[in-house]
């Protein structure tokens, strides 16, 4: 167990390797309650939202979702955040757990014409990730799933308890995310597990530390790593979240459509270590002797078997590339992101 | 956790079997556990001094990465080639196929293998991880 964001987090349940795995192969539970969840309701909702974000969600039809961003005036990241537009007037707005503070700090000031609900501590979040999540789910929930596209959700049951179902996730594999009540949570969680065991190989729950290395295969950006309040969604290769294109006036437009005119002072990278030592958070990238560059994430891959990492690097620096681990340079490839694509890998 | 009775141990998480002058080294099964899934594990050549309480390898898991020390001062006499293709052995049997490296301690005045002071015995090194939570 480890603290994170203020609250008490399973790292690994038993193998972190093996939980990884299971994602990849089969399916795997994640306990994600400690997501903020925001709801933002009434007739002015859409229009609200069009403001305070720098994405589109006036555009999204009702039972879609979209990945988008909360950006400071000069264009820096606050949070990334899903947004799911559950009916005409109804958005659930999903924060990161560190981040939640801060987005409930600005959403009210860039909101006027919204009314604003923190759903955080009521709403349980269970995630089902992997091949079989469909499979799965659909034994306990009365939603059809072969219909549901990527990125759309709908109300219905899980285990007899209400919940919004969407197929999201950040793992890189097809999957749902399963809100319920925060009193349901056990109830919607014991039901995909008595499910997942009826094929008899049983249904394993992964944890952070599993979270961490399938988003990073699937070159997914950590808010923290690779986001930040001084990070551009340009520099993190993020700029189509970005709409300029939209109508009216949105808290950063001003600065980022300059970024976006002028080109990205750094860009993201994505390497593949050649040696065995893995690149970690926060070692220096270089070109020859020269610091070009920093590590924002790195792990062993499970399921490349090497060692990957991503990296900033000054924008216009090519290869090749070594990562500076403790005073031993290693050298490392630069590969296209994601590091793990299942449409490739299937 | 298991904390078998007849090794050392050291207040770095590595345990000490002593044969005559040759001292097996691994980490424990605490460690292992703290660790979570060891991925790679880099250890000293095969005729390297190691000196009590020096880092001579690493051991990298999925989450960070540890210095590995030698609990006793000597020469390598063997690592475990097996760790390079399957570092999981750590985890799944520390005191076991997960062992490391052994080395070559030298002997006392009256021939008796001498060990670093500070060793921690079963009991003690129980105690330690405890009081670590």
């Amino acid at each position: 167990m480890t603290e994170f964001a203020g609250w008490l987090m399973p790292l690994r349940y038993g193998s972190e390797t093996a939980e990884h795995n299971a994602v990849r192969s089969s399916a795997a539970l994640f306990d994600l309650s400690h997501m903020g969840e925001i709801a933002v309701t009434g007739p002015g909702a859409a229009e609200a939202l069009d403001y305070a974000v720098c994405g589109w969600p006036s555009a999204l039809a009702p039972g879609r979702a979209r990945y988008t961003m909360l950006c400071a005036p000069d264009g820096g990241v606050l949070d990334d955040l899903v947004i799911y537009r559950q009916a005409a007037d109804r958005f659930l707005v999903v924060a990161n757990a560190a981040n939640t503070a801060v987005v409930l700090g600005e959403l009210p000031r860039r909101c006027s014409g919204a009314v604003l609900q923190d759903e955080t501590e009521a709403t349980g979040l269970i995630a089902i990730q992997g091949p079989n999540a469909s499979g799965i789910l659909s034994r306990v929930t009365d939603l059809p799933l072969e219909g549901m596209r990527y990125y759309a959700g709908a109300s219905g049951t899980v285990g007899g308890c209400p919940a919004w179902v969407a197929r999201t996730g950040y793992t890189g594999e097809d999957g749902f995310e399963i809100f319920c009540a925060a009193g349901d949570a056990e109830r919607v969680w014991a039901a995909l597990s008595e499910a997942g065991s009826r094929d008899g190989a049983g249904l394993a729950a992964a944890g952070l530390a599993a979270r961490d290395t399938l988003r990073l295969e699937a070159g997914m950006p950590l808010y923290g790593n690779e986001l930040g309040p001084d990070v551009t969604p340009y520099e993190a290769g993020l700029g189509r979240v970005v709409r300029l294109d939209k109508p009216g006036d949105f808290v950063g437009r001003a600065a980022l459509a300059a970024r976006a005119a002028e080109g990205p002072r750094r860009t993201l990278i994505g390497l593949l270590a050649r040696s065995r030592r893995v690149p970690r958070h926060g070692y220096a990238v270089l070109a020859g002797s020269a610091e070009v560059g920093v590590v924002t994430s790195g792990a062993p891959s499970p399921t490349l078997g090497t060692p990957i990492a991503m990296a900033y690097v000054r924008a216009g620096t090519t290869g090749p590339f070594g990562v500076d681990i403790r005073g031993k340079t290693e050298p490392a490839e630069v590969t296209e992101l994601p590091f793990y694509d299942r449409r490739k890998q299937r | 956790m298991s904390v078998p009775a007849e090794l050392h141990y050291s207040e770095e998480h590595e345990w000490v079997a002593i044969d005559g002058n040759t001292a097996s080294v691994g980490i424990t099964d605490y460690a292992a556990q703290q660790l979570g899934d060891v991925v790679y594990v880099s250890l000293p050549s095969v005729g390297a001094t190691v000196t009590a309480g020096e880092p001579c390898g690493e051991v990298e898991s999925t989450k960070s990465v540890s210095d590995l020390y030698s609990p006793v001062d000597g020469e390598i006499v063997e690592v475990n080639e097996e760790l390079d293709d399957d570092p999981g052995l750590v985890n799944a049997e520390p005191y076991g196929a997960g062992w490391m490296f052994r080395v070559r301690v030298q002997a006392g005045p009256g021939g008796e293998t001498a060990l670093p002071p500070g060793l921690l015995t079963a009991a003690e090194y129980e105690e330690l991880t405890k009081s670590a939570g």
